[in-house]
């Protein structure tokens, strides 16, 4: 009784997980077919390189949101990552791990908050402090990489302590029984001991950071143009098929669509590597 | 023996309130090879350990008394646990090099006290490991993993990180026990050679280890010492009933 029980259980979920990663699949799919045709009759390079979108004039060239996705991303990496990877070193070696078992599953829960609320806060807060600090619009770049910063941080902490809890304790009390501190031994062994699994935390952070939209659309301006500072106002990728979609038809719908390959093909490159990463460290971790 | 390199005196050591050492005395003699043996579970790891303060890591450790390092309390105050552990090094029971090259591991002990000079620790990182024996099978290959070392070399490169920062005691517990046989006899050697320089102190379960390495033995019961003489005597006119058993075989 108990065994037929369970497979049906097991055929259920085996069922329920198959419709969802068919689901994604076909959704892969559909991107794909609306927007392959469009990428190879405008030839990569045109699509890719050429810096005037103008929908309108039938021009479509996603240099301006390539470079700015890539700002906006970069920046953002250069606030989360330090940042995220200090306070996931704190956490494991000075914190107590009672105070760590409460802070660690926060943190994660911060994940959770609906991009929105993020943008929101941008919006209302960041976007004026730094249009009266800098200058500029205050919709920009900077606000954008800030926000982006910040909500990848859950991602690149949660990470980044399970990479350093995972480094063997005979590693630190090694270093220890040489006459290392604790700052020595964090910096010379813990660290090197986790870089793979904190180079992952990283890598998926940046993918978050660079398929993020409603927070973008909110505190980047939109603005289709090559940014020249941190304070110019700026439209990423994501942003421009979201702000775009909802009236394009014909070629400049098909455009959307090969952006949005462009976008998939990237996160995919991210996310393998982050995953060759994490394969790295437990084979490691074997030897 | 006049002379003594650590001084043990009524040491206790309580893990929460599981009294884990009951006053325990001891002399470690310098230069020569003490051996603290024992049934499983009687404390002999935590009274090494309490020798450089490894048990400070432990959370709800306990301790009363003092540990005399050349008349210099360790447990005073007044020295720097990291400084008490470049003059007190361990080995541990498992090897357990860094997961960096082998030339890293070595002067690993040389960038902690803050030497970067390339060529202080190229030359160090070849003594230490001619030291410890293992410079003939490294040399073409310092830059490779240290993991990828058969166990007995990764043990021995342990040894030789150690020997980098010019320890005056080397602890070691039960280095050999996840070593073959021959592996083992070339650690023992090895110990024989290094006491001309260093005061060793090292836990082993084998009788026939400490019997054939060491100049003075320990017998530890429960947490407490119960004898402790040359290990000549100890093992052929032990003083206390209870060690005599423990050697023969009729404790676990
Ligand atoms: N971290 C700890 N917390 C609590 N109790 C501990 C801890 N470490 C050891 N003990 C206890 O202290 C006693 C002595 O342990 P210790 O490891 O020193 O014994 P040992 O003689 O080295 O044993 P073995 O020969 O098995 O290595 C044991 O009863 C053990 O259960
Ligand atoms: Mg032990």
């Amino acid at each position: 009784m108990i065994r037929i029980g369970e497979k049906t259980v097991q055929r259920l979920l085996m069922a329920a997980a198959f419709s969802a990663i068919g689901g994604l699949l076909l959704i892969a799919l559909f991107i794909f077919k609306e927007g392959l045709s469009f990428f190879i009759e405008t030839g990569f390079r045109r699509f890719l390189f050429a810096d005037v979108w103008d929908p309108q004039s039938g021009l479509y060239g996603i240099f301006p949101m390539l470079v700015a996705s890539l700002w906006v991303t970069l920046g953002a990496m250069l606030l989360g990552a330090p940042l995220g990877i200090s306070v996931a070193v704190f956490l494991v070696e000075f914190v107590p791990r009672s105070v760590m078992r409460v802070v660690k599953p926060t943190i994660e829960l911060l994940a959770g908050i609906p991009s929105v609320v993020y943008g929101f806060i941008g919006v209302m807060v960041l976007a004026p402090f730094i249009r009266s600090t800098f200058g500029g619009p205050g919709l920009s770049l900077l606000a954008a990489s800030f926000i982006l910063g910040v909500m990848i941080l859950p991602t690149i902490i949660s990470i980044s302590v399970d990479a350093i809890t995972a480094v063997p304790a005979s590693y630190r009390e090694g270093s220890f029984a040489l006459g290392a501190t604790r700052w020595q031994t964090v910096r010379m062994v813990v660290l090197k001991a986790a870089r793979s699994g904190i180079i992952a935390s990283v890598i998926l952070g940046m993918g978050r950071a660079v398929g993020e939209t409603m927070a973008v659309i909110m505190v980047a301006g939109n603005a289709v143009k090559i940014p020249h500072s941190a304070l110019d106002s700026v439209r990423t990728l994501t942003a421009n098929i979201a702000l775009e979609m909802g009236y394009a038809t014909g070629r400049h719908r098909e455009a959307l669509f090969a952006t949005g390959i462009v976008l998939f093909v990237v996160i995919m490159i991210l996310n393998t590597a982050a995953g060759v990463m994490v394969r790295k460290r437990v084979s490691g971790k074997k030897g | 023996m006049t002379e003594t390199k650590i001084d043990i005196r009524e040491l206790n050591l309580w893990y929460g309130s599981f009294l884990a050492l009951k006053n325990v005395n001891l002399s470690v003699p310098p230069r020569l090879i003490t051996a603290l043996i024992g049934p499983s579970g009687c404390g002999k790891s935590t009274l090494l350990r309490a020798l450089n303060r490894m048990n400070d890591l432990i959370p709800g450790v306990r301790i009363t008394g003092t540990v005399l390092l050349d008349g210099e309390n360790i447990y005073g105050g007044a020295l720097r646990v990291d400084r008490l552990r470049k003059r007190v090094g361990m080995v541990f029971q498992r090897p357990n090099p860094f997961p960096l090259s082998i030339f890293d591991n070595v002067v690993y002990g040389l960038k902690v006290a803050g030497v970067h000079n390339r060529g202080i620790l190229r030359d160090t990182a070849e003594k230490c490991l001619r030291g410890a024996w293992l410079w003939d099978n490294v040399k073409d290959k310092l830059h490779h993993d240290a993991l990828e070392l058969p166990l007995d070399q990764q043990q021995r490169l342990c040894v030789a990180r150690l020997l980098a920062v010019e320890p005056e005691v080397i602890l070691m517990d039960e280095p050999c026990s996840a070593l073959d046989p021959i592996a083992t006899a070339k650690i023992e050697e090895l110990m024989a050679v290094l006491k001309k320089d260093y005061t060793i102190v090292i836990v082993t379960h084998n009788m026939q280890q400490a019997a054939r390495v060491s100049d003075f033995s320990g017998c530890m019961l429960l947490g407490e010492m119960i004898e402790f003489n040359d290990t000549q005597t100890m093992f052929t006119h032990p003083g206390d009933k209870r060690t005599e058993d423990y050697i023969t075989g009729r404790y676990g």
